[in-house]
């Protein structure tokens, strides 16, 4: 089994598997939506594989980062604009 | 021109996209005897069929293949986002946070497919999913035990991720296929040619036998309502609605053509042209698997190694015999095309304020009938967010019939730096070509 990792999101931490794609581990925290889209409307993840684009999301400071394309890290940072 | 943050590879053959076809193009160019280097956006290897956190949990001709490209020396690259192409076959990433320069003599387009995702009354909302990006999420982690998940599409995807989603522990509530009884009846009977499908679609439907899997039938609005998703399921004469958490849909798959756009390749339909070689009508660039139309992992094995070994000079041999056998999956690929067309009920689903370009916002009344791509994006802003309308693009070309824009660089967002370091490698080749 692998271990864990402890995330930052939105300044709460937070134990996630290691093993996890980050939109995997948000959604499993019970975020729904990752950001809010030009319009206000809340949105998240879609098509999984990096195409939609629309699980946008902070990470260390670095905006607009695809949540689904990367793999959590020990110590990331996570700013969910939803 | 010295750039701190850059790096520079050079190799024989770069292949874009480490899926079956990526990864059968690099074992058989390195196996030739060149020097390849392969890049994608993953964090691993598989593409999206073979997608996986850990190796084992994989069918054997997946290990079997990821096992081949470990050992065949070609540099594979996860992680890596190809953001530009340059004239002659030099390809620009971003790897690592910097700029990747890729200088090769041939590259090998194996970008997959999209799904295709139309609009519909709700499909913005959070908890609506693809039915591929359900798949995706679920093999990168998702957990949805005990969530009431449905299902509605089209097309031999929906099985495998129905299954899926009911091993993982989901409440399966609906498995939904669009297209009528008789055409899935007339595909299904056509699969006694090939009984390793057929028993597989069995083995699929077996594993989640107490759902309901209806025909003809597809989502016609979502909503949400206290915390649930209120989907309306409609067969043409009867709608009903039920809640769910989670709704996976899509309209089947589309070909992933941005980078064969970009660099000028011809595309027909949506799909990348290709001769018996697999090279596209651009010199030095070949394409293999599902850009060239022809669906399923199988086929983009077998066109794969064949743009392997053409690219690598070694065409005349093994690659003719295989060519038969690429045959005979484009021949299944169109008989499964034919049987799951999309029905025409799902283009009136779209209502005037329906958002039709989510990265922009912008609603189908926005969207006047006649426009070309170019026209949608200057008036409204449609495609010019930051997906650079892989999602409505080919929704309003399904809907509308719109021409797709040309492709800009760069083809995903990255850093000012990176682009400022990649453009300097292309505007030199360009000099240089």
């Amino acid at each position: 089994m692998p271990g864990t990792v402890r995330i930052l999101v939105n300044g709460r931490s937070c134990d996630v598997p290691a093993d996890v794609s980050l939109a995997a581990a948000l959604l499993n925290a019970g975020h729904a939506a990752f950001r809010r889209s030009v319009a206000g409307e809340p949105r998240g993840p879609v098509c999984g594989m990096g195409t939609c684009h629309e699980c946008r999301v902070t990470i260390d400071g670095v905006m607009g980062r695809r949540a689904c394309l990367e793999p959590v890290r020990e110590g990331m940072q996570v700013v969910l604009d939803a | 021109m010295p750039d701190a943050g850059a790096s520079t590879m050079r190799a024989d053959i770069v292949v874009v996209g480490a899926g079956p076809a990526g990864i059968a193009a690099a074992v058989a160019a390195s196996g030739a005897g060149r020097t390849v280097v392969v890049l994608d956006a993953s964090p691993r290897p598989g593409g999206q069929v073979w997608r996986h956190r850990d190796r084992a949990s994989l069918p054997s001709v997946a290990r079997m293949w990821l096992d081949r490209l470990d050992r065949s020396g070609a540099t594979v690259l996860c992680g890596a986002q190809v953001v530009d192409a340059g004239p002659g076959a030099r390809i620009g990433a971003e790897y690592q946070g910097r700029a990747l320069k890729v200088e090769a003599q041939a590259v090998i387009l194996a970008t997959g497919a999209q799904e295709l995702l139309l609009p519909f009354p709700g499909w913005t909302l959070p908890g609506v999913l693809g039915v591929g990006g359900a798949q995706a999420l679920l093999k990168a982690g998702m957990d949805v035990r005990g969530k009431r998940v449905a299902v509605a599409g089209t097309g031999p995807l929906l099985l495998p991720v129905a299954a899926a989603l009911a091993k993982a522990g989901a409440d399966l509530r609906m498995v939904a296929e669009q297209a009528p009884p008789e055409d899935v009846r007339r595909f299904a009977v056509s699969l006694w040619r090939t009984p390793r499908r057929l028993l597989q679609g069995v083995a699929y439907r077996a594993s989640f036998l107490s759902v309901r899997y209806r025909w003809g039938t597809w989502v016609r609005r979502v909503a949400e309502m206290g915390g649930e998703l209120i989907v309306t399921y409609t067969t043409g004469r009867s709608s009903w609605a039920e809640p769910v958490d989670l709704l996976c849909t899509a309209a089947g798959l589309v070909p992933s053509t941005e980078l064969a756009r970009l660099v000028g390749c011809e595309v027909r339909e949506g799909q990348v042209v290709v001769d018996g070689r697999q090279q596209t009508t651009v010199p030095s660039y070949y394409a293999a698997g599902e850009p060239t139309g022809d669906t399923g992992m199988e086929a983009a094995l077998v066109e794969g190694t064949i743009a392997g070994l053409e690219a690598a000079g070694r065409g005349s041999g093994e690659a003719g015999k295989l060519k038969a056998e690429r045959a005979a999956h484009r021949r299944f690929a169109a008989r499964a095309a034919a049987a799951f067309r999309l029905r025409p009920e799902l283009r009136e689903r779209v209502e005037p304020d329906t958002i039709v370009c989510r990265c922009e916002d912008v609603p189908m009344s926005a969207i006047r009938h006649g426009w070309s791509g170019r026209q949608a994006k200057l008036a409204t802003r449609a495609g010019m967010g930051s997906c650079q309308g892989r999602t409505c693009g080919a929704a309003l070309e399904y809907l509308v019939g719109m021409a797709r824009d040309t492709v800009r660089t760069p083809l995903a967002p990255t850093s000012i730096g990176v682009l400022a370091d990649l453009a300097s490698h292309l505007d030199e080749s360009q000099g240089a070509s």
